[in-house]
């Protein structure tokens, strides 16, 4: 592909993809009254993280087996309100634990 | 009223961007091994993740540019597979405080991403200019990284590491919406219902049209319509509404 061409695809991905962050954000400034419409954005954030975690965190790693220890690392460490990064890290050990036991058992 | 953001400046952000930052380096990592088996150069690929700053929407991208595709194509796609963006700036714009002018809303709307729209949203009931740039540097950087090493580096790392790294940003989806769960219950069966409907769409065969970005911005929006319609109010949007 020739340079020119690269960034002509280049600045339409990324013009594209900023006017869909930056128009929103910057025009909805007065604070939503409708209770309905208010509650929708309110339960928008929860929703969207739930569903991109469920079901795709049991195929993140190499396997389900890992996955499904890490998954349960990162709920038992976030129902006990352990931070954002703590949580994260031990998901990643849980499942790396997991790979690395497989690896030696086969 | 307490308000936990409010206190929360630049130093709090950056901290609560580091785990966004690692699962970000990971993700890009593969971006960028993606990027050079398709024929791009290291800092093409990097130049697509600075400017982008979006999972789906780059690899959708890198689809197009390789196989030489339209131009109207390239920018329906990026707009369908990241619309769900607007939602999420309208949903921010509604958290933002005072501290967040018009320049700040045009330069920091760039760093609206779903894990930085997650945090964002659940650090309080509102948060400050200073707190949202503090949160987009690292994961900015994490990304830009992750991109430059896995073009670079992508076939030296053992693949076990890779592969378990992965996880990282999905833990912290469950640290972000979890505790939350815990003292809303109409948020948690709002998100019961989500990962409902998009289990649903991902085992059932019938819904294999939907991709996986795209079905779970559905699940999402179809869980926080239900809600909307069936639990429309509590007492903490009363609160809001007054202050």
């Amino acid at each position: 592909m020739p340079v020119k061409t690269f960034f002509i695809y280049l600045v339409i991905m990324a013009v594209t993809t900023y006017l869909i962050r930056m128009i929103p954000f910057t025009l909805f400034r007065r604070k939503i009254e409708n209770r309905r419409v208010k509650a929708f954005f309110d339960y928008i954030p929860y929703s969207v993280l739930s569903a991109m975690t469920f079901p795709s965190i049991l195929y993140s790693t190499g396997s389900m087996l890992s996955a499904a220890a890490g998954t349960v690392v990162a709920l038992i460490l976030s129902f006990r309100g352990r931070s954002l990064l703590l949580v994260a890290v031990g998901a990643f050990a849980g499942a790396l634990s997991v790979e690395l036991l497989m690896m030696f058992l086969h | 009223m307490a308000d936990k953001a409010r206190g929360k400046g630049f130093k709090a952000g950056l901290l609560h961007g580091l785990p966004i930052g690692m699962g970000y380096l990971s993700v890009s990592f593969s971006f960028g091994v993606l990027a050079i088996s398709l024929g791009l150069n290291w800092w093409q690929a990097v130049l697509i993740s600075i400017t982008n700053l979006t999972s789906a929407g780059q690899v959708a991208g890198l689809g197009i540019m390789t196989s030489a595709g339209g131009l109207i194509e390239m920018a329906v796609s990026q707009l369908v597979i990241n619309i769900r963006y607007s939602l999420m700036s309208i949903s921010l714009s509604q958290k933002a405080d005072s501290s967040m002018n018009l320049p700040s809303r045009m330069l920091l709307s760039f760093g609206i991403t779903d894990e930085i729209f997650g945090v964002a949203s659940g650090s309080g009931e509102s948060f400050s200019r200073r707190y949202f740039t503090g949160l987009i540097v690292l994961p900015v950087i994490g990304w830009t990284l992750g991109t430059f090493l896995g073009a670079v580096i992508g076939s030296v790392l053992p693949q076990i590491l890779i592969d378990s790294f992965s996880i990282c940003i999905y833990g912290m989806f469950i640290a972000i919406v979890l505790p939350v769960c815990r003292k809303d219950r109409r948020i948690a069966l709002v998100s019961a219902l989500a990962i409902s409907f998009s289990v649903l769409f991902y085992y059932v065969g019938f819904f294999d049209f939907l991709s996986g970005g795209f079905a779970s911005v559905l699940s999402a929006v179809i869980a926080a319509l239900i809600g909307a319609i069936f639990l429309p109010s509590s007492k903490k949007e009363a609160d809001q509404d007054a202050g």
